[in-house]
């Protein structure tokens, strides 16, 4: 994608969008950031709350070394300054899904501090989105309006769960680089650990903070889109919002800082209530907690012990001879990598693999509408076609064949091919009888490619009927070509 | 032994042990004491079914050989410690049906240590206070008459339940907290021993918070060696509570006796306030007089920054206070609103329902103080004063082991006398307050009578986590002012 094509057209000539994310991750965790109560997604409600995440009388937090960990282990993911020093401060306004009337989270002195993630965009183009922070904060409870007519419920369940709000600069210049973003934070986080990244289950979120201005000009005001939890909405928000700015300033107005809400029906923006917003947070350092102080040796033993990323896999795959985009498609999800990984363990030249993943299977589970780990074959198994094809065994058609004969039915690859016939024919001989025989049923065709060489790939694939496509195809062609007397490398 | 009620508790310990008394006699004896004092109000809750059983309990241990450090001692308990399944209202409206399903730390300790429970110990609304008097179950009265008057006086806050029940003999020590003097002002004007400890001594797990960073648990009893016992069993480092700081809890009483020789004693020039009792001041000279006598080195020190205390101290601790009773709002416990047609409405009516006078305002200064664009002037400002206030007293430390000032700046006033002027209230903590901004150890011991024959108290501050040389001093001072006086039982004939 080039520069050109991001920017919007305006009656005034060109604009220029400008996107900054805040994304809340919630952490990867058995028990809450505070307290011990469990963590787990879809439990009946208020059956994971502990004394504390109710904010009982005389109830105090106590952090989760394993939270703090996670959060170290994501700002090192995202090749940030580790803050040795951190505080923890209160953050105070009232709802009933927040039972403290305030919400622990870090303001001044986050666990984390300036860091960068790299995204892919089409063309392979890498930009560079810098991290502003990373700090830890508490999630709140859920309000359910929709269970009785008159009564609202407040489900404590998720209230207190670790969060990890990730605040990104204003570098994104489009709604397509967002989403890449977000796509790449999302695989980061899973690599590590850190965030399951669904953000269905809404263990990923975001605002999304929106401006436009002309291009070399200073940035405009912003207006910030809140809680996003789909990177298709998050795109069709970016959209509209950019034009909707457009539109403003074109007709002689102003953009006003304000929040907004998404609404997925419409697919527009439109202002919250000014009581949803107008918070003064009161933040101050939460005198229940000490500042959190880290050393420096146990953050390095963090560090040695990090996963490999997909900036590193997709590196380390290339050097193995991969193309830059069959290795990105590969790194894209941890799932899909882990997979690739799997079949190099079991041998398979990397380069015929990927092809075979990305020409084959990928296509297979994608028309299926299949995560790679509900997919039917093992890798394994496509490791064990990959092999065939390379040893002459199965043409590469066959394979095809064969991947589906195991989509269908399941097995061993090798048995199949062992029982159904499929081997390739070797045997010269009776290739040689079979290019003989549609020669002979042929003479005006093989007589016109003596002058037109390139109709020998007519006879091949004659041969290749006529032989169930168990011939190797190489040696068919030789074979078509010397019989024909069409010269080789002709 | 004639009047159980009279001993102290480490002679009614020592009685228990020796199988003199049953912990169910004496745990009776002051059942019947509290019934005969409802006129004071000093319990908010009175659990004589769950004493008696404790007593037994107790007992049973003593026959069989497995006593522990506080075996069948009845104690009261302000009702700001939280105790599983028995009503906890911190003085307020708004928890008056609040019935914890968990045991604060502090008071697990005490039980754990053997110690009974009598009941639940009246105090300023959410411990906001320094008389009593905002409590929602009414004022506590002071056991203490000035002579020839049957005024009704205060007993101090906001401890006030616990000081006046240990006056009155209600309870041989109780539970107590200090967030800017609740432990040491009641001490001082009802004649008890108070100990407010090193902030972080013990655990704040289970005590409705007041201001979370000056809150500190301690005992108020008869002597100080009744309360070495009580701060030792008291005290621990608890993993639910950040806060609290893991140092071994030496056994204070062990070291009781050892006298004030060659110790250096503070007399901070700053303390010499105007408004303060020519009384007050002579108490304190003759205090230094005391310990002056028994061996310790008298010495001036400076305390610079002490008249910025109180300001800071009213910025931090309502700024603490109205995020900490943000909790409190109608939706998960205690008093709700009826007929509130929306949240805010909810909110606003259940809080401003809930609430005191004294707390609706503490609440009101704090959130201004934090608001936006007040935030660095009033909050950032006070915590800078607060950095100056503890370096004064590590700078004063270097002079000396242990300061010695009055504790409050006049003996108990009357019932009512301070209520409409709230800022003549907040001074009477004028010598109490540095101290829990420092963060520092502080006990307060009775010192004499006052013409009008009502107790004054000493306060002598420590090093912190030095409770030990705290209680050697006060010891010291104990010996010396041998104050043996004590109310007048006219709440019996009442």
């Amino acid at each position: 994608m080039n520069a050109k094509s991001k920017l919007i057209q305006g009656s005034s000539g060109p604009w220029e969008v400008v996107v900054g994310l805040e994304v809340h991750c919630q952490v990867l965790s058995k028990a809450k950031l505070f307290s011990g109560a469990s963590t787990v997604f879809g439990a009946d409600p208020n059956t994971q709350v502990s004394f504390v995440d109710a904010a009982m009388p005389g109830m105090l937090p106590v952090i989760n070394r394993f939270c703090v960990e996670q959060a170290v282990r994501t700002g090192l993911g995202l090749k940030a300054k580790i803050n040795l020093n951190s505080v923890f401060d209160r953050k105070n306004y009232f709802y009933p899904d927040l039972p403290a009337g305030y919400q622990i989270s870090q303001y001044k002195n986050p666990i984390v501090g300036e860091g960068e993630v790299l995204i892919d965009l089409m063309g392979g183009e890498v930009a560079r989105v810098g991290i502003e922070r990373l700090h830890l904060e508490q999630d709140a409870g859920k309000s359910l309006h929709d269970q009785h007519p008159d009564h609202s419920y407040v489900d404590l369940n998720r209230a207190g769960i670790a969060l990890m709000e990730i605040v990104t600069r204003p570098d994104m210049r489009s709604s397509e680089e967002a989403a890449a973003f977000l796509k790449k934070l999302r695989a980061i986080v899973r690599y590590l650990g850190t965030c399951d990244g669904n953000m269905e289950e809404g263990s990923m979120r975001a605002d999304v903070n929106v401006s436009v201005h002309k291009p070399g000009t200073p940035f405009n005001t912003r207006c910030e889109i809140k809680n996003m939890n789909s990177v298709r909405f998050i795109v069709a928000a970016i959209d509209y919002e950019a034009r909707r700015q457009v539109d403003v300033l074109e007709s002689g107005g102003k953009i006003s800082q304000e929040t907004l809400l998404f609404d997925t029906k419409t697919g527009q923006t439109r202002p919250m209530r000014s009581k949803e917003e107008a918070h003064d947070y009161r933040y101050f350092p939460d005198p229940d907690l000490l500042p959190l102080e880290l050393e420096q040796d146990w953050v390095d033993g963090i560090a040695a012990a990090l996963p490999e990323l997909p900036d590193e896999k997709k590196n380390r795959f290339m050097a193995l001879g991969l193309s830059a985009y069959d290795a990105l498609v590969l790194v894209a999800e941890k799932e899909t990598a882990d997979y690739f990984e799997a079949m190099l363990k079991e041998g398979v030249e990397p380069k015929a693999a990927a092809n075979w993943l990305n020409n084959e299977y990928f296509g297979r589970l994608n028309k299926a509408g299949l995560a790679i780990a509900d997919g039917p074959v093992s890798a394994k198994a496509n490791s064990e076609i990959v092999e065939m094809v390379a040893e002459n065994v199965i043409s590469g058609k066959i394979a095809k064949d064969v991947l589906d004969i195991l989509w269908a039915e399941g097995g061993d690859p090798r048995t199949i091919v062992e029982a159904r016939g499929l081997k390739q024919v070797t045997d010269s001989g009776a290739i040689e009888q079979a290019v003989d025989a549609v020669i002979a049923a042929n003479p005006d065709k093989a007589a016109a490619a003596k002058a037109k060489p390139a109709m020998a790939g007519w006879f091949v694939g004659q041969v290749m009927k006529a032989t169930g496509g168990k011939a190797n195809p190489a040696s068919v062609n030789a074979l078509v070509k010397a019989r024909l007397g069409i010269p080789e490398e002709g | 032994m004639s009047d159980l009620t009279g001993l102290t508790l480490a002679e009614a310990r020592d009685a228990v042990a020796a199988k003199k008394i049953s912990s169910r006699e004496l745990t009776l004896a002051f059942l019947k004491a509290m019934e005969a004092a409802r006129p004071l109000n000093a319990f908010i809750t009175e659990t004589p079914e769950q004493a008696l059983a404790m007593a037994d309990a107790s007992d049973r241990r003593i026959a069989a050989g497995t006593a522990r450090p506080m075996e069948g001692l009845p104690l009261g308990i302000k009702d700001l410690y939280c105790t599983k399944g028995v009503r906890t209202t911190a003085a307020s409206k708004i928890l008056h049906n609040y019935v914890p399903q968990y045991e604060s730390t502090v008071s697990q300790n005490l039980w754990d240590a053997g110690a009974v429970m009598l009941g639940k110990l009246n105090l300023d609304e959410f411990a906001m206070g320094s008389s009593n008097e905002t409590s929602y179950f009414g004022p506590c009265i002071s056991p203490w008459r000035a002579k020839g008057s049957e005024a009704k006086l205060v007993p101090g806050g906001s401890s006030g339940g616990s000081a006046c029940a240990v006056s009155a003999r209600l309870c041989l020590g109780a539970t107590a907290t200090d967030t800017g003097g609740s432990i040491r002002t009641p001490a001082a004007i009802t004649g008890t021993t108070g100990i407010k400890p090193t902030y972080g001594r013990c655990s704040r797990w289970g005590i409705v918070a007041f201001a979370s960073s000056l809150d500190q648990a301690g005992p108020i009893s008869h002597t100080v060696r009744d309360c070495a016992v009580m701060l030792k069993a008291m005290a621990s480092v608890d993993p639910k509570d950040s806060t609290s700081v893991d140092m071994p809890v030496p056994d204070y009483e062990a070291g009781l006796e050892g006298g004030v020789k060659g110790l250096r004693i503070g007399i901070p020039k700053e303390y010499r306030v105007e408004g303060t009792a020519p009384e007050i001041d002579a108490v304190w000279n003759r205090g230094a007089e005391w310990l002056k006598a028994q061996g310790a080195e008298v010495v001036e020190v400076s305390l610079p920054h002490t008249k910025y205390a109180l300001p800071t101290y009213y910025i931090i601790a309502p700024a603490e206070c109205s995020s900490n009773l943000a909790r409190y709002d109608g939706v998960r416990y205690g008093h709700r609103a009826e007929d509130s047609h929306d949240l805010i409405d909810l909110y606003e009516k259940s809080r401003a329902e809930g609430f005191g006078a004294e707390v609706r305002r503490r609440i009101l200064i704090g959130t201004y103080v934090l608001s936006a664009g007040y935030y660095d002037a009033y909050y950032l400002r006070a915590q800078k004063v607060r950095a100056l206030i503890a370096r004064d007293f590590a700078e004063a430390y270097q002079k000396c082991d242990v300061i010695l000032t009055p504790a409050t700046p006049a003996p108990a006033f009357g019932i009512g006398e301070k209520v409409s002027d709230p800022l003549t209230m907040y001074l009477y903590d004028v010598f109490t307050v540095t101290v829990n901004l420092a963060g520092l150890p502080s006990l307060v011991v009775p010192a004499g009578l006052n013409a009008d024959g009502l107790p004054l108290g000493l306060q002598l501050i420590g090093k912190a986590f030095d409770e030990a040389t705290l209680f050697r001093a006060g010891r010291a001072l104990e010996i010396a002012a041998d104050f043996k006086a004590g109310p007048q039982n006219w709440w019996r004939a009442a």
